[in-house]
């Protein structure tokens, strides 16, 4: 039995004594020289300041002054007292609320549309993806100049159904309802992408043995298909959630937060009292703060999701 | 009118016609699968950004900014392209945009490969440690860690290596060159290979990096073509990074170079378009002809999920 042989040499390698040719040669070393330059970098560029950043957040720590001393826990007292982060809290969730729901139901919808052999299928597969080759910053030129108040094709369009013309990213009441369509539109073809391998999972047999039994089109739906679908909503809704409480890049070219902080979210205030202010530490404290905010989601989702949730075998 | 020829046709032919017993109860039969009625209205709404975007970067600037807003233009003016290229430098964003991805992801093929072969396979003091380390940053928002990536970028530009500081696209490769997900993603898979052949070529005498790169890697062919994928994504759309580090305009990447050059020209539209199309074009190049390995490995993560 060679194998046995290779396995046990192998067991006896790290601990035998000897030369600097069987220490090469031990487990313990190349474990440490294969692991030791990705290691690195995620230690100096994610661990080391995971750690640091939470420093920061008791200092006062900005550009202005090179000393940054400890304030305590006057950094968080800003935030919990900061009415900007009040509102950038409640655009941050209003906005999650609208777009995690509103891109699972049109990825599904489409999902299910597409799961099919018609003609023409491929074509319109790839017109959900071609979604997921646009990168934000070109998804949301596109879309500021879409719903541009003054010459948008949007506005035409509301113009021949007789409704009136909008000001969409410039009216503070409108901004940020834009931003929930653009994203939605950006995430369409990864919804449908999970959604279609999740369907394409679902064994024909089930679904047939049900319409065997009587069950119409919709019940099958109801009662097979969704049930079996459930664990790929559970990672689109916790994938999409996080994705949204972070966002960004949209705002950042739309409307920069505006107007009147009515689309300012968590990280573009983030960025702002980052990389506009210099305020690092009251920065690092909004940053540990939606990280917060995403653990207490993610659990909340993982926990209601379980209920739902079904995974065969 | 499709509609009311479908009962004729099935008229004449009801022998072919195979739900025969159920067509009764069926109402008119649409000669085509009525999804489309769904399908083409989608997709004429998923892909008229694109067209629109098209359109508008081959009017003339006076066109654009009429209202109502002209939907095919007279003449097709494809000025604006060259007039956007000698605004913003977009070859070099385009080149500096694959430079980033491409080293990025070649740096994580190499150093994922290595130390998620090490974490599935050898046994060595402070693995378990090390490895709930990383597992820790891979759950942590970048936003988070973003602060102090900076500081570091700066002091590594200014004390150790000019090519990796701030404002040299050098600062775009070094901190993603390993991700804890690339590590993680091939643990998981080298642990799923069958440990026969690797334990037979150590026997004959193969080191433990020939083991790997012999035997291992071409084995795991679909997840190294799934971490490159995703890796290129990544790279390839990331602004928030490049946002922060980079100033100058020749070391700027595509969506940061698009992005100032919104700013700077935010009403021609023509031109910014044009400027558009342009950097949209590469990617949606690679994307269609490498449509079925994006699209399996976006689904490869929603199905490792599930």
């Amino acid at each position: 039995m060679p194998v046995r042989d290779a396995r046990a040499r192998q067991r006896r390698a790290p601990g035998r004594p000897g030369t600097l040719r069987t220490m090469v040669a031990s487990e313990h070393f190349s474990g440490w020289a294969f692991v030791t330059p990705g290691v690195a970098i995620i230690l100096l560029f994610g661990a080391v300041p995971i750690v640091w950043s939470a420093v920061m957040s008791f200092q006062r720590s900005n550009l202005l002054s090179p000393s940054t001393p400890f304030v305590g826990l006057a950094n968080y007292r800003q935030l919990a007292h900061d009415p900007i982060v009040a509102q950038a809290i409640q655009h941050t969730l209003i906005y999650t609320a609208l777009f995690v729901p509103g891109t699972m139901a049109i990825g599904l919808f489409l999902a299910v549309a597409m799961n099919r052999k018609i003609r023409f299928i491929s074509f319109y597969r790839t017109a959900a993806y071609a979604t997921m080759a646009i990168s934000t910053i070109s998804e949301a030129i596109v879309f500021i100049w879409l719903f541009d108040p003054s010459y948008g094709v949007v506005n035409y369009f509301f113009s021949l159904i007789g409704l009136p013309q909008q000001q969409f990213l410039n009216s503070p009441s409108q901004a940020l309802y834009v931003i929930v369509v653009m994203t939605i539109w950006g995430w369409t073809g990864f919804a449908v992408v999970i959604y279609l391998a999740a369907l394409q999972g679902i064994p024909q047999a089930l679904l047939e043995a049900a319409a065997i039994d009587g069950a119409g089109p919709w019940r099958t739906f109801r009662r097979i298909t969704l049930p079996l679908l459930s664990p790929a909503s559970l990672f689109l809704s916790v994938w999409l959630t996080i994705n949204a409480l972070q966002l960004f890049d949209e705002v950042y070219l739309s409307t920069q937060g505006g107007p009147l902080n009515a689309t300012t979210v968590l990280v573009y205030y983030l960025y702002d009292q980052a990389f506009q202010q210099f305020n690092f530490g009251f920065a690092s404290a909004i940053a540990y703060f939606l990280f917060l905010v995403i653990i207490v989601v993610t659990v909340i989702q993982f926990r209601v999701g379980r209920r739902f949730t079904h995974y065969r075998s | 009118m499709t509609a009311t020829s479908a009962p004729a046709r099935g008229g004449i032919r009801p022998a072919s016609h195979e739900g025969a017993p159920r067509a009764p109860r069926r109402r008119r039969r649409l000669p085509f699968s009525p999804w489309h009625l769904v399908l083409i209205p989608a997709s004429l709404v998923l892909l008229f950004p694109f067209a629109w975007l098209l359109v508008t970067s081959v009017e003339t600037p006076g066109e654009a900014l009429r209202f109502p807003p002209v939907l095919t233009p007279h003449v097709l003016r494809f000025a604006n392209y060259p007039d956007a290229l000698a605004t913003a430098p977009f070859v070099r964003f385009f080149v500096n945009s694959a430079v980033v991805a491409v080293t990025t992801v070649l740096c994580n093929l190499v150093l994922c490969s290595l130390a998620g072969y090490a974490f599935a396979r050898f046994r060595f003091l402070g693995r378990t440690a090390l490895f709930a380390v990383i597992m820790a940053t891979l759950m942590v928002p970048f936003q988070v860690t973003m602060i102090p990536q900076f500081i570091i970028t700066k002091w590594l530009g200014v004390h150790v290596l000019a090519a990796v500081g701030i404002d040299h696209i050098g600062a775009l490769i070094l901190p993603n060159a390993a991700t804890a997900f690339g590590i993680f993603f091939l643990r998981q898979f080298f642990k799923t290979l069958p440990m026969e052949y690797e334990e037979s070529a150590r026997v004959d005498g193969a080191s433990r990096l020939t083991v790997l790169i012999r035997i291992v890697l071409p084995l795991a062919t679909p997840a190294l073509a799934t971490l490159a994928a995703l890796t290129f994504l990544d790279s390839w759309n990331n602004f928030l990074w490049p946002l922060i580090a980079i100033t100058s305009t020749d070391q700027m990447t595509l969506p940061l170079g698009l992005a100032t050059f919104q700013g700077a020209h935010s009403t021609e539209w023509t031109l910014l378009m044009a400027g558009n199309v342009m950097s949209l074009v590469p990617m949606l190049a690679v994307f269609f002809l490498a449509q079925r390995y994006f699209v399996r490995s976006v689904a490869a993560t929603g199905l490792a999920g599930t």
